[in-house]
């Protein structure tokens, strides 16, 4: 017997209705630059199980890493189902799951000292655009197998490969900080290093000089980096069904309704081939599918687990997201945002005064639930006359983004991936809060 | 751990090997988690978890392999010193640091694993439902975690530690909706080891409901700089993110740069400002007695008089800029090699009183308790739970809350006046490197900046 068919066997001796085992076992390298230098190499090797049980209809949950800790997991779990929330759904049993790529021979086999080799290459380039930056990289690659399977018959299993790299650079004169960076992730071996590069060296192009702003309101690009960073959770966390059966979810009334502009559409897709957030099934073992989320401004459908599906009347979208000691919870996957038709340098032309930003820190704090975003512009340039004509700095910009995307005055026509699982366009909006310090 | 690698396995696994320095760590943590949100308890469930870990330093380069299985230790250490000797370098410098041999009990007050699950949940259910049934709330989230972690640490150098840990954490979060607008009050409370003050948030649980339905009629501020009063919890971020970071000499000990700007004996706030970082400050969130490389907790004093005096080490930020270790090397579980992180760290108090402090302001914001804060050494950023505005000496009509950020060179100096009345936040989790939430505690008096950039969310 494996040792899920032993974690699902003495669940089943203990009585429960139902039971499913999520199995994660992984090989992770980091690779760790400092101070232009390499000072770590890292290796993760890590496995677990998560049991959860139905017990009496409600759910119990416990996860371990202990090995061969069978009796221990199903214990805990069990006794914690009396105190759980009551089941709105079955697993899943068997399902027809797309074929979904993830796994490259390649990667797997990809060398610590190729690794390293990428991660100075990443440095050097940095350097040679200015040699004052001190700069840290990481590259990372991970394999991986996940297996989940349940008492109702289901058990799907798939490896997948992991490849990211990450640089960044500071640069001091005097209190005056500088950071720019940047890094991508793929489960293929294609990552672009030039990508990486290319884009930093603009950073640090753009941000030669300082530039002063003003509070006032004014129009904001925000580069796909930009809508990474500040706008992707607070409008991801309104298109969880959880929040949006709760009623705290701002679009909790708005299915069907042309909330945004005309020109954005926005869709959740698990099936893209290589992309670190695919997956043939979703953390609950339900088959993964393409979910339109926006259509022509217009609100779709919302995101759904399999207990939220069925506190909602609603069918689950293979939206469950976990780490191995975490329970399911909504979350995108690959979040795919259509191109528009105007390119960024268009953008910036259009602009009499107005912002770009890069970089924000803190955006994620406040009130995400509601939809704002307000955060330090960390880097991000002012525009003058339809130019980029340096850096800002002590400048917070403020929002909410179900406001702005209603209120985009364009839509930038080239996309790139963000963090490995968004792939967007650049995002004019036409005017956001703009506050400075003296 | 101690059931499946003895001592004398541990020990063995370390010596003869061709490195600088190698240590071992081993974990066993177990942890209770339960979350609701709106009227639905959304989740309860238990995690056990159990791995370690071995570093190693050759020539000034670093080897780490994290584990589940805890067979084949001395394989692991094997492992990570050649890791190591593959990164090659400059040369190993790590600070001096006698052995220490010591099995540390734990801290406990009131013991949470002595609570029943039944018991845990009733509590939760209890303040759910107060929150609730303040009229206008529309929903909930309340997140509660409960985790007991033994640490088994030795070292080439002959340490042996063994540590026990039990930390408790509350999130009570109340929204109201209304129109399509929405606010939301939230709270975290934390300790070390004591489920006390978990059972003491009736009170909380009611007022969370109540500040997020007023909000809803409150304005948002107007955007701008303003006089900026902070209330003690909310100092305390601020303190953490403005100035605590800077205090890590990771950021400093390799960057020319950042050690010109960072010279001790420079001033870096008015004479009254005294600043200190701890976990030898007994009894809270951050408090422990050897840090993670087995270095005995300090309380370090970071800013004395206005000046800078000291910062915040690990064996190597200490070895390579000669100054003294402060036992704040640590690690957030197993997987992750330690780095410099905070522990407790405060403002000290001073003797202005509360009405003194607001009594000076003409227009400006009073500022509570906490969301979040960010730092980017030179500008940091922190968001208020609540927010007020000061208008002649008094404080006034609540707005929305605000984000305060600032240039913490500027800001620092900008401290005019700080109170008598320190108190700690103990419900936040630091981050850093992806190692979060890293318990912490900060704290501070009620503190008065001038010239604070106030963003109207």
């Amino acid at each position: 017997m494996t040792l899920i068919e032993s974690i699902l066997d003495a669940a089943k001796k203990r009585g429960v209705q139902q039971a499913e085992v999520l199995r994660v076992a992984s090989e992770e390298t980091p690779v760790v630059f400092e101070a232009n230098r390499l000072k770590e190499i890292n290796s993760r090797h890590s496995s677990g199980s998560a049991l959860r049980v139905i017990v009496d209809g409600r759910i119990g949950f416990a996860s371990s890493t202990k090995p061969g800790d069978v009796e221990g997991l199903v214990e805990a779990a069990v006794e914690t189902a009396p105190f759980g929330p009551e089941a709105k759904f079955d697993f899943p049993g068997q399902v027809k799951a797309p074929a979904v790529a993830l796994y490259d021979e390649a990667l797997a086999e990809r060398s610590v000292d190729e690794m390293v080799k990428d991660g100075q290459k990443l440095i050097d380039g940095i350097r040679d655009a200015n040699s004052e930056f001190i700069c840290e990289a990481h590259v990372r690659r991970s394999v991986s197998n996940m297996t989940i399977a349940d008492s109702n018959g289901g058990s799907y299993s798939y490896e997948s490969t992991t490849y990211s790299a990450f640089v960044s650079g500071t640069l001091i004169r005097g209190t005056d900080m500088l950071f720019v960076g940047d890094g991508e992730a793929t489960c293929k071996d294609d990552l672009d290093l030039n990508l990486i590069e290319g884009s930093v060296r603009q950073q640090i192009e753009y941000a030669k000089t300082n530039a002063a702003t003003r509070t006032a309101e004014m129009p904001v690009i925000f580069t796909a980096n930009g809508v990474g960073g500040a706008l992707a959770m607070p409008l991801m966390l309104a298109f969880s069904g959880r929040n949006v059966y709760q009623g705290q979810s701002p679009l909790a009334d708005a299915l069907g309704e042309a909330k945004y502009d005309a020109r954005l559409s926005i869709n959740d897709d698990a099936t893209l081939a290589y992309r670190p957030a695919s997956r043939p099934v979703d953390d609950e073992g339900v088959a993964s599918r393409r979910t339109v989320l926006v259509e022509g401004g217009v609100v779709k459908n919302f995101l759904y687990d399999l207990q939220g599906a069925g506190l909602a009347g609603a069918n689950s979208t293979a939206s469950a997201s976990r780490s191995l000691t975490t329970q399911p919870t909504v979350s995108a996957s690959c979040l795919v945002i259509e191109p528009g038709d105007v390119s960024f340098d268009e953008m910036v032309r259009g602009v009499k005064e107005g912002l770009v930003v890069e970089e924000m820190i803190g955006a994620g704090q406040g009130n995400v639930m509601g939809g704002d975003f307000s955060g330090n512009v960390l880097l991000g340039y002012k525009i003058e006359n339809g130019e980029i004509v340096g850096r800002v700095k002590d400048t917070i910009v403020a929002g909410n983004v179900h406001t702005a995307l209603g209120d985009l005055e364009g839509i930038g026509k080239d996309r790139r991936w963000v963090g490995g699982s968004l792939l967007t366009p650049p995002m004019m909006v036409a005017k956001l809060t703009v506050s400075a310090g003296s | 751990m101690a059931e499946l690698v003895s001592r004398d396995e541990v020990e063995s696994a370390l010596s003869g090997h061709k490195a600088d320095y190698v240590e071992v760590r081993l974990d066993d943590t177990s942890s209770n988690r339960i979350v609701y949100r709106g009227q639905e308890l959304e989740e309860i469930g238990r995690t056990r978890s159990f791995g370690g870990n071995a570093r190693a330093l050759v020539d000034g380069g670093w080897g780490f392999v994290s584990f589940n299985e805890p067979t084949g230790l001395r394989e692991r250490v094997a492992e990570a010193v050649e890791q190591a000797r593959h990164v090659g370098g400059e040369g190993s410098r790590l600070a001096a640091l006698d052995p220490v041999v010591d099995t540390v009990p734990l801290h406990l007050g009131k013991d949470p694993r002595k609570i029943t699950l039944a018991r845990k949940k009733e509590i939760m259910d209890r303040y759910n439902e107060i929150m609730l049934s303040v009229p206008g709330v529309t929903s909930t989230n309340i997140v509660y975690r409960d985790e007991h972690k033994q640490t088994v640490f030795a070292s080439s150098e002959g340490s042996y530690i063994e540590q026990g840990r039990i930390d408790v954490v509350s999130r009570l979060a109340a929204t109201a909706r209304k129109n399509g607008d929405m606010q939301q009050s939230s709270m975290s409370l934390g300790s070390l080891g004591d489920f006390t003050y978990i059972e003491q948030m009736d009170e909380a649980a009611k007022e969370m409901g109540e500040k997020a339905v007023e909000l809803l009629a409150a304005p948002y501020a107007k955007a701008g700089t303003y006089p900026v009063v902070l209330d003690p919890i909310l100092a305390g971020v601020f303190c953490h993110e403005a100035f605590g970071h800077l205090s890590e000499s990771d950021f400093v000990y390799e960057n020319d740069r950042m050690k010109e700007i960072m010279v001790l004996g420079s001033e870096f706030g008015q004479k009254h400002l005294n600043i200190v970082d701890g976990a030898a400050v007994p009894g809270l969130r951050g408090s422990f007695k050897y840090d993670d490389e087995g270095v005995p907790a300090t309380k370090t004093d970071l800013i004395r008089d206005g000046v800078l005096v000291g910062r915040l080490h690990s064996r190597e930020t200490a070895g390579k800029m000669v100054e003294p270790l402060s036992g704040n090397a640590r690690a957030l579980d197993y997987r992750f090699p330690p780095i410099v992180r905070m522990t407790n760290t405060y403002i000290e108090p001073a003797d202005t009183p509360f009405e003194e402090i607001i009594a000076d302001v003409k227009e400006g914001v009073y500022a509570k308790n906490w969301y979040g804060g960010q730092t980017s050494m030179e500008m940091f950023t922190f968001s208020a739970g609540e927010a007020y505005m000061i208008r002649n000496g008094k404080v006034a009509e609540p707005v929305r809350p605000v984000k305060l950020t600032g240039n913490l060179f500027t800001t620092l100096k900008n401290i005019d006046a700080i109170g008598d009345d320190l108190d700690f936040n103990q419900g936040g989790g630091c981050g850093k490197g992806g190692q979060m939430p890293l318990p912490v505690s900060n704290g501070s008096p009620h503190i008065r900046i001038q010239d604070c950039v106030v963003g109207d969310r």
